[in-house]
């Protein structure tokens, strides 16, 4: 009698628990993409902690405080390691509905990740689509910053460069005119022989006349 | 003449300034796609042979008339004869053509070069859609470069007829670069004559680092092989010696005035020739030397995609087998597929359609040119590289250099002229005249900023300078041979120089580079009137990757 309610009970359980079964969602693992050497194997304990898992995500959902480990049903567990799992109701007859079951997954993805080191592309849970981490956005756009920085840096050297020739410019129109109250109008004028202009003698100070040649090299050497 | 023309304070900010010039975007951008076209390594017979034919004696023209001339190209034709000063004017009005849409580049280059202080870059990931479950619509279709280039860069319109708004932030840019371009040339010779020593050499210097980096990725080899394995029969297609002599003609930046331009700041007794010869190899070597760069950067991408595409099916099947995890490789993967094939075949037919061919060549093959090399194919690689934020500021930055050093050459063009002429220098400044150039062009330039801006800017690229160019080099040529005299010319080189004319500038000049000339020419004028329509490459968020629409 008893070995028959225990066949009566798995039969119902592997019913319960198919592939594409109404409420079954199928698992995917790859543990050899996520972690290469340091995998572990895939065995019945870790199987219990993904069960637990989600009875963990399932008793955050209000009304559903009461889900046990026993209620998570897993089965076709294959090489890859892939297997589907439903979750059951307390009376073990019907499986809780899909809707529930992927928003408790959804809100407790990171959590479940976290207890087997993957993430959302290495432990897929097909039919449930993750929430996407958003790009983090400043509040100031980092590349305005940067533009400004440029913008200002730019700005002040060419009002730099054009103060600085406005002031050579108004110091060169003065300086002829001072000189020319001074000194004679002829020393100014640039000699001009067949549309050539001479080189003026420098007024500007002293300056060694290379025309004449100094005292050592008019005796040329032995 | 009152006061003294400024001068290059050494030969040496004249040698900087024709190369910073002459180097530009086209080698880094053009000439790796031309050699991949016409048969990689033997490419560069036509290449070679065009620029001891047409690159050196041209531009040793365009040198010797503006050292002798004195003046810019206005001047300087109207010296020649009084009935040329028509060949100056149209130098500076393809000038100005240029110079207004030449500066959008320099813009989209500071946009890239501010959004490379991010981490993560922003165009390796795509943005999420509404119910962040999963990526933009648009972005999945096309890639994530692809989408930051067309979207978030340009916002681009689906078609030319669709102008759009202006988009501030290309606007602020673009206001940024004609800032930068109107600082460096705000002084004449003294300014421009510093600033080159950057624009010329800092590209060398990103190339070099550019050069390490790339060598030592995976997959470059295979980038290397594939460009400069020859391909013999290409040489018999006429298409690459017409292609040859058009990028040197150029990339040497011949007709616009600009060389005249550098020129005429030159002390007589400059010697031409020798710069001449150098300013062309150096232009040619660096074309070589870009294009190094670019292919193994090419191999590296085309790998990391191959390899991707095999992973992307290994996990297929393992999926759709429940496989272990790990057991299919890239090396076991045909023998896999042929075994389950045999072993389950009607499961293998239904996931057969998915399954794609990745190939190696195909990636490779992809040859790409222009703005979409330099935004979206490099881009795609270097957010694969590591520490990529690096190598997209010092890329970037390379951009911004060899674009800011052509610019100069162009303003340059537009600026001798009008400053040489008395009327306008004696109610302006020099500082007056180039800040009005500088705002009439960034004015005219912000339809560049539209949404449709890039199909503008694609039609100005393929169209404003081509014929002009080629005609106002052949009327150079033919006037200064011809009209001026061969023989006086020759005395006047020598009287200046000192040294004698070569004959080979000589048979050059007189025969052989103005019948190519013409020969190009005539191509490219049949070449519009068959075409007929003009079309363009348009995005269309509906119909991804790209289609030609009409104008």
């Amino acid at each position: 009698m008893l070995w028959l309610l225990f066949f009566l009970v798995t039969a119902i359980h592997a019913e319960l628990c198919q592939p594409d079964a109404e409420n079954a969602f199928k698992v995917r693992l790859s543990l050899r993409t996520a972690l290469g050497d340091k995998a572990y194997a895939w065995d019945t304990n870790e199987e219990y902690l993904f069960k637990a898992m989600v009875a963990f995500s399932m008793r955050r959902v209000p009304n559903r405080e009461a889900t046990e480990i026993s209620h998570v049903l897993l089965c076709n567990v294959t090489q890859r390691v892939s297997f589907w799992f439903v979750v059951t109701d307390p009376s073990r007859n019907h499986t809780l509905p899909a809707v529930e079951v992927q928003s408790a997954i959804r809100m407790n993805r990171n959590r479940i990740n976290n207890a087997f080191f993957l993430n959302d592309q290495t432990l897929e849970f097909l039919r449930i689509p993750s929430t996407l981490a958003p790009p983090t956005d400043p509040s100031v756009p980092i590349w305005i910053i940067i533009f400004g920085v440029v913008f200002c840096i730019v700005i002040v050297a060419t009002m730099l460069l054009i103060l600085s020739g406005i002031r050579q410019r108004r110091r060169e129109n003065k300086g002829p005119s001072e000189m020319e109250d001074t000194e004679d109008k002829w020393e100014n004028t640039i000699t001009i022989e067949n549309g050539i202009p001479c080189d003026p003698l420098d007024m500007k100070g002293g300056h060694v006349n290379d025309a004449f040649v100094t005292e050592d090299e008019r005796l040329t050497p032995l | 003449m009152d006061e003294a023309r400024p001068l290059w304070a050494t030969p040496l900010q004249f040698v900087f300034a024709c190369i910073s010039y002459a180097v530009g975007l086209g080698n880094v951008w053009r000439f790796p796609y031309l050699c991949q076209m016409y048969g990689g390594g033997s490419f560069l017979v036509p290449y070679i042979i065009m620029l001891a034919v047409e690159g050196m004696p041209l531009l040793y023209l365009e040198l010797a008339v503006g050292q002798r001339m004195r003046q810019g190209s206005i001047g300087a034709w109207r010296t020649i004869s009084p009935y040329l000063s028509g060949v100056g004017v149209a130098s500076v009005v393809v000038s100005f053509f240029l110079s207004m849409y030449y500066n959008v580049i320099n813009a989209w280059a500071f946009w890239y070069l501010f959004h490379s202080f991010q981490d993560p870059l922003p165009w390796s990931v795509c943005p999420l859609n509404g119910n962040r479950t999963g990526y933009d619509e648009e972005c999945e279709k096309a890639s994530s470069t692809q989408y930051f280039w067309y979207r978030k860069t340009l916002n681009i319109s689906p078609s030319i007829q669709e102008s759009g708004a202006v988009q501030w932030e290309p606007a602020l840019c673009l206001i940024l670069a004609w800032l930068l371009v109107y600082l460096c040339i705000l002084r004449g010779t003294e300014s421009t004559g510093k600033v080159v020593y950057f624009t010329a050499l800092l590209p060398y210097c990103v190339l070099m680092i550019y050069l390490v980096r790339g060598l030592t990725l995976h997959g470059a080899t295979n980038g290397l092989a594939y460009m400069f394995t020859p391909k013999m029969e290409q040489l018999a297609n006429p298409k690459a010696w017409i292609n040859a002599a058009t990028q040197i003609f150029f990339s040497l930046g011949l007709g616009f005035g600009s060389l005249i331009a550098f020129a005429s700041y030159n002390e007589p007794s400059n010697d031409c020739q020798k710069h001449t010869v150098i300013v062309s190899i150096i232009n040619s070597s660096t074309s070589i030397f870009a294009s190094v760069v670019t292919f193994s950067i090419y191999g590296f991408k085309a790998t990391f995609n191959y390899e991707s595409c095999l992973n992307k099916v290994i996990l297929l099947l393992t999926n759709s087998f429940d496989l272990e995890d790990g057991f299919l490789t890239v090396s076991n993967l045909e023998e896999v597929k042929s075994y389950l094939a045999s072993a389950y075949p009607s499961k293998y037919s239904e996931v057969f359609p998915q399954i794609k061919n990745c190939s190696l060549e195909s990636e490779l093959e992809t040859a790409v040119q222009g703005t979409g090399l330099a935004f979206i194919v490099y881009t795609e690689a270097i957010k694969n590289m590591e520490v990529s934020q690096l190598w997209s500021v010092l890329y970037f930055f390379m951009l911004l250099m060899l674009g800011i050093g052509s610019m100069l050459g162009n303003t340059a063009a537009i600026l001798t002229p009008l400053t040489d002429s008395k009327v306008i220098s004696s109610y302006l400044p020099k500082e007056a005249i180039s800040g009005l150039v500088c705002l009439v062009n960034c004015a005219i330039g912000l339809v560049f900023t539209m949404e449709a801006g890039n199909y503008w800017f694609d039609i100005f690229n393929d169209y404003a300078a081509t014929l002009s160019l080629l005609l106002i080099v052949l009327v150079e040529t033919v006037a200064v041979c011809y009209l001026y005299g061969l023989r006086r010319f020759e005395s006047d080189l020598k009287a200046m120089t000192g040294h004698a004319l070569n004959w080979y500038w000589k048979a050059m000049w007189g025969g052989v580079s103005p019948l190519l000339i013409i020969s190009l020419f005539v191509f490219y004028l049949s070449d519009y009137i068959i075409t007929g329509t003009l079309q363009y490459q348009a995005w269309d968020a509906s119909q991804i990757p790209t289609v030609r629409k009409q104008l």
